[in-house]
């Protein structure tokens, strides 16, 4: 049996995406109900599907000190870290602990892979990278978590997760774990996706990818919408910052099933959920809201309604907001702890955009609409390829289970 | 901060000169091993997932399976940390020459062994794993970055943990710029106590960024040709070279390794 784990403090949080730059863009979009999905206007190819595009990603101009590192994913970092005040609190904890306390442990499924196509999309007369693309640290998975140590001046441990969707999720509790042993005093933690040929059409060939705007738990749900995101949030001990949100527990597990599908049963799903509670020390009952997985894709949902109806009361909410983002991949988990954040601080259940005709096999605790009501706890669910699940505990300051 | 302390209770090995630690071994003592097939025999998964895997996954799984049978251990029971630097290169080289030529026509499945946890994810499926299983990169840290958080996990949750750190030799123009020229992985099984399984006593400690350990040839080439490699100097430490050693674990961060031999 685990112990129960000693909250951390979450004293900064910030998120990037097809709704909106920061917070308060993201608040007013899920109060809206409005939606960031537009016709794909990315890929270098025709395809027929709706995205997630961060606006003006591809206009951030890094400092020439870091020009080496330019590329959409790390100027989508740059956009997201410039947000909701984030530099300004890493600086003063850098002043409080000094760089080399403080971890940089990032989540990515892409990193800068769409620099490594349009290397291959123009190629020299000699076949090998144009000069301007010979910067090996972009064409690498830890492109992303290297930028960001080094725009913020961080020296401590330093770690990219990629393990496809639910890579920012993770990182929660790589942060706690080197919190718990003392290596560290503060981690950086979230993760930076960004739209590339790689992802469209990769999911496109598994046929996951949806022709119209995403529809999570809907009953002619077909597909995902594929998004772009940026998300970081801060990491301390809570004495030193009783009064911030709580990360009170996470838990990790794999489904030992199949590369591209979920356990049919939710077996990894369910096993990372109770260890989630159990190391919060929360009853399920305890649970104000869960910010779902939730697709869009046939299977996954299925499997997580089912998950939610087994486990949960009618009284815990429970919606995606994929129709919001788009399914934002290596940094749906941040995306989505931000929104679990916020659902916390301002009483808002988002409804389970594009879910107009509800799959039968959702039950009552799916919130379909907004709804406000005071929220204490709540939880986000990331689940990825190769059966990796992850999912999130937060409470609001000073709630104790 | 005080030292992390974990125990060794298997090791696995595999390059185009090494079959397994047992090789590196000998090697160390003077012999010359005898060099491995061309494709690691990954003998933990089904025959016909073996027959249609990737090199990063047979190369995973094959020091993962050498590691935990020398433990002991139920593989089902380990938590998972499978580090590389650049994951399946020769798949990253088709992903780009196809998307470049002919998007359409990408593979669904190359697509989704492209992920950097498919290694882990074909293990857990292979050994019925349920255990939490992660995949990380660090650049020429990884196997530094990897092997702190393997013992941060094996210290904060009191369990034992699968370490693998592999990296395929490169291919195509992507393989230029990463410099990688043959494969290399490797493997630890690490305990937070004493067993009877026990090999070493490792004691880490977080330093301010440090040349790696030097290493002699022919070990030192092979370090040069795959970051994998940078573990190198633990394995040849393991096998009797020395006590201590300095690998990087980050960009600005060294992790500095005593070692107690046990067994």
């Amino acid at each position: 049996m685990l112990d129960v784990m000693t909250p951390l403090a979450i004293t900064a949080h910030t998120a990037t995406s097809a709704i909106g730059r920061g917070r308060a863009a993201h608040l007013d979009a899920l109060r809206d109900a409005r939606s960031g999905l537009r016709p794909n206007d990315f890929s270098s190819a025709p395809l027929a599907c709706w995205i997630g595009r961060v606006d003006g990603a591809e206009d951030v101009v890094l400092p020439n000190a870091l020009s080496v590192w330019a590329c959409r994913n790390n100027q989508l970092a740059w956009l997201g870290l410039h947000q909701d005040g984030f530099l300004e609190h890493v600086q003063a904890a850098c002043a409080r602990y000094g760089a080399a306390r403080i971890a940089v442990l990032l989540g990515t499924s892409t990193a800068s892979i769409g620099a490594t196509e349009e290397a291959y999309r123009r190629l020299d007369a000699d076949g090998g990278f144009a000069d301007d693309m010979l910067r090996p640290a972009i064409h690498t998975p830890h492109s992303l978590a290297a930028f960001v140590a080094t725009a913020l001046g961080l020296e401590g441990p330093c770690l990219t997760v990629s393990t496809a969707c639910s890579s920012s999720a993770k990182v929660f509790a790589n942060a706690e774990r080197m919190i718990r042993l003392g290596l560290i005093d503060a981690a950086v933690v979230g993760g930076v996706d960004t739209l590339c040929d790689s992802v469209l059409f990769g999911f496109n060939a598994l046929e996951l990818v949806s022709p119209t705007p995403c529809r999570p738990f809907d009953a002619a749900r077909d597909g995902i919408s594929i998004g772009e995101a940026a998300g970081f949030a801060l990491l301390e001990r809570i004495d030193s910052a009783p009064g911030a949100p709580q990360l009170l527990g996470y838990g990790e597990a794999s489904d030992a099933h199949h590369m591209s599908t979920p356990h049919p049963d939710g077996l990894g799903a369910e096993l990372a959920l109770r260890d989630a509670l159990a190391r919060a020390g929360l009853d399920a009952s305890q649970v104000d809201y869960i910010n779902l997985h939730g697709t869009a894709s046939q299977k996954n949902d299925e499997v997580e309604a089912a998950l939610v109806g087994r486990a949960f009361p009618a009284r815990t909410r429970a919606s995606s907001t994929k129709g919001f983002t788009g399914h934002t991949l290596g940094a749906a988990g941040i995306v989505e702890a931000t929104i679990a954040l916020l659902a916390i601080e301002h009483g808002l259940i988002p409804g389970n955009l594009g879910g107009d005709t509800p799959d039968p096999v959702c039950g009552a605790s799916f919130a379909w609409r907004n709804e406000q009501q005071r929220v204490d706890v709540a939880l986000s669910n990331s689940f990825g390829f190769g059966g990796n699940n992850a999912c999130l505990a937060f409470a609001r300051a000073g709630f104790t289970a | 901060m005080s030292a992390l302390c974990i125990y060794v209770e298997g090791v696995g090995l595999w390059s185009p000169q090494l079959a397994d630690f047992g090789a590196l071994q000998s090697l160390l003592g003077g012999a010359m091993p005898v060099p491995p097939p061309g494709r690691p025999a990954a003998a933990t998964l089904p025959p016909n997932e073996r027959r249609r895997a990737p090199e990063s996954v047979l190369l995973a799984i094959e020091v993962a399976g050498q590691a935990v049978a020398m433990s002991g251990r139920d593989a089902a029971t380990l938590a998972c940390v499978f580090a590389s630097s650049h994951g399946d290169q020769p798949i990253t080289d088709y992903m780009c020459a196809t998307l470049a030529q002919a998007p359409a026509e990408l593979s669904p499945i190359r697509f989704h062994n492209s992920v950097h946890n498919a290694p882990v994810g074909y293990w857990t499926i292979a050994t019925g794993c349920h255990a939490p299983s992660t995949a990380v990169a660090a650049q020429h840290a990884s196997f530094g970055a990897g092997l702190l958080e393997a013992a941060s996990q094996v210290l904060a949750e009191q369990r034992a943990v699968l370490l693998v750190c592999i990296d395929t030799a490169g291919s195509g123009p992507l393989g230029e710029v990463t410099g990688c020229h043959e494969p290399f992985g490797c493997a630890l099984v690490l305990a937070p106590e004493h067993s009877g399984a026990t090999l070493a006593r490792l004691d880490l400690q977080l330093t301010p960024a440090c040349p790696d350990s030097p290493l002699e040839e022919p070990l030192a080439g092979w370090r040069g040709g795959n970051p994998s490699a940078a573990s190198l100097p633990l394995m040849a430490m393991l096998a009797g070279v020395r006590r201590r050693c300095q690998l990087a674990a980050a960009a600005t961060l060294g992790l500095q390794i005593d070692m107690e031999k046990v067994a």
